[in-house]
């Protein structure tokens, strides 16, 4: 999967065709967050490959969903559970990320984990989210914004919008 | 340097670009390291996240705690009246002068060139009859009958740039007596007459 753009929640829910064998497959529910319904769909399927191992699957989407944000003007603090491939093996990591929405976070995780663990798109599987409160968060890097009095300097802003004039006689401000 | 200002809950900045550019907003809360969570209902920016590069912070703040809703926010910035205040400041007097310098039109920059004009000769013929003044003080009256030479010189140039040097003239109540008043007018267009000598780049 390429995690293009904002990500978005999926629930996707299909079965395998009715065989003699089977006539009432069990369903498979999944939440998939993908850039687009096509791509939610195809790695809906890439799951439940994975979980029927060797056998062939023809199945057939049942509903695929768009999951809308419930409350995208508070911030929260989400913890993820995913695991990814790494060069020299398999592993399964928690991430906490403070973000307005679910998909936000998740965004914010593929993105991070391409950072700190080179790992790419197609090697994370997210495994859950949950929103946290903030109570029960672990990492310091959002714990420090559980601080009403949080407030920081920002003395020296580079802005892109100083190399508007590529040439010009006059120094940039960099102080606002 | 003292800080005063901190990219904190309640301040009101100023945003510099992205889609609400040029509008007020207060931060509500922080996202994360450089995003915030920013709302201005009075100045019709829903609520969103948003960079702190894009903010520039005002010296006005709102003080009450974070995450608060939009009606809490609304009603603070009415009752502190925020955007009087802003429109009050230099800063926004400075962004509103400068809008207006860029749409003017070709007869606004007539009509300020015109203005500027009036005004510059009322201080430059402020200046030159200070310097009249303190000359007549300093020359004794002998010296009178010699500046009619000059004078002749200046006779001899096109009539224009003498009417130049009577329209510049003085115009106000002299409170001296005609005698001085002529000289004062002879020094004028000698004044006149040394500035258009002609530059080095003729030679």
């Amino acid at each position: 999967m390429k995690a293009s753009g904002t990500l978005r929640e999926y629930k996707v829910v299909g079965r395998c065709l009715p065989t003699p064998k089977c006539h009432t497959p069990p369903l498979y529910c999944m939440r998939i967050f993908a850039p687009n319904h096509i791509v939610a769909k195809s790695h809906f399927w890439y799951f439940v490959l994975a979980a029927e191992k060797d056998e062939e699957v023809f199945g057939e989407i049942v509903y695929c969903g768009q999951v809308f944000k419930k409350s995208p003007l508070q911030v929260k603090n989400f913890g993820i559970w995913l695991r990814y491939d790494s060069c020299n093996g398999t592993h399964n990591i928690y991430r906490e990320y403070r973000d307005l929405t679910t998909v936000g976070a998740i965004t914010q995780c593929y993105r991070d984990m391409g950072t700190r663990h080179r790992a790419w798109a197609h090697s994370i599987q997210i495994m859950k989210v949950e929103e946290i409160a903030a109570s029960k968060s672990h990492r310091p890097v959002v714990k420090q914004f559980h601080d009403p009095k949080i407030k920081c300097l920002l003395p020296h802003q580079v802005l892109h919008l100083q190399h508007k004039p590529h040439f010009t006689t006059k120094r940039p401000n960099t102080f606002f | 340097m003292v800080f005063r200002c901190f990219m904190e809950v309640g301040w009101v900045t100023y945003i510099s670009f992205g889609p609400p550019t040029g509008k007020l907003v207060r931060i509500v809360n922080a996202t994360a390291q450089n995003r915030a969570l920013a709302d201005g209902p009075c100045t019709q920016v829903r609520r969103q996240a948003m960079p702190f590069k894009s903010m520039q912070l005002t010296d006005f703040i709102l003080n009450f705690p974070h995450s608060a809703g939009q009606k809490y926010v609304r009603q603070a910035w009415q009752k502190a009246g925020i955007l009087t205040k802003w429109a009050a400041t230099r800063w926004a007097t400075w962004i509103e002068a400068r809008e207006r310098k860029t749409k003017m039109t070709d007869f606004d920059h007539y009509k300020v060139m015109k203005v500027k004009k009036t005004r510059n000769n009322r201080i430059i013929k402020l200046h030159v009859r200070k310097l009249q003044k303190a000359a007549l003080l300093n020359v004794p009256p002998k010296k009178a009958p010699a500046a009619k030479g000059p004078a002749e010189a200046a006779a001899k140039f096109p009539a224009k740039k003498m009417a130049a040097a009577d329209r510049k003239a003085p115009t106000q109540k002299d409170p001296h007596p005609q005698k001085l008043q002529a000289r004062m007018q002879r020094l004028q267009s000698l004044r006149k007459v040394r500035n258009l000598q002609p530059r080095n780049h003729l030679l």
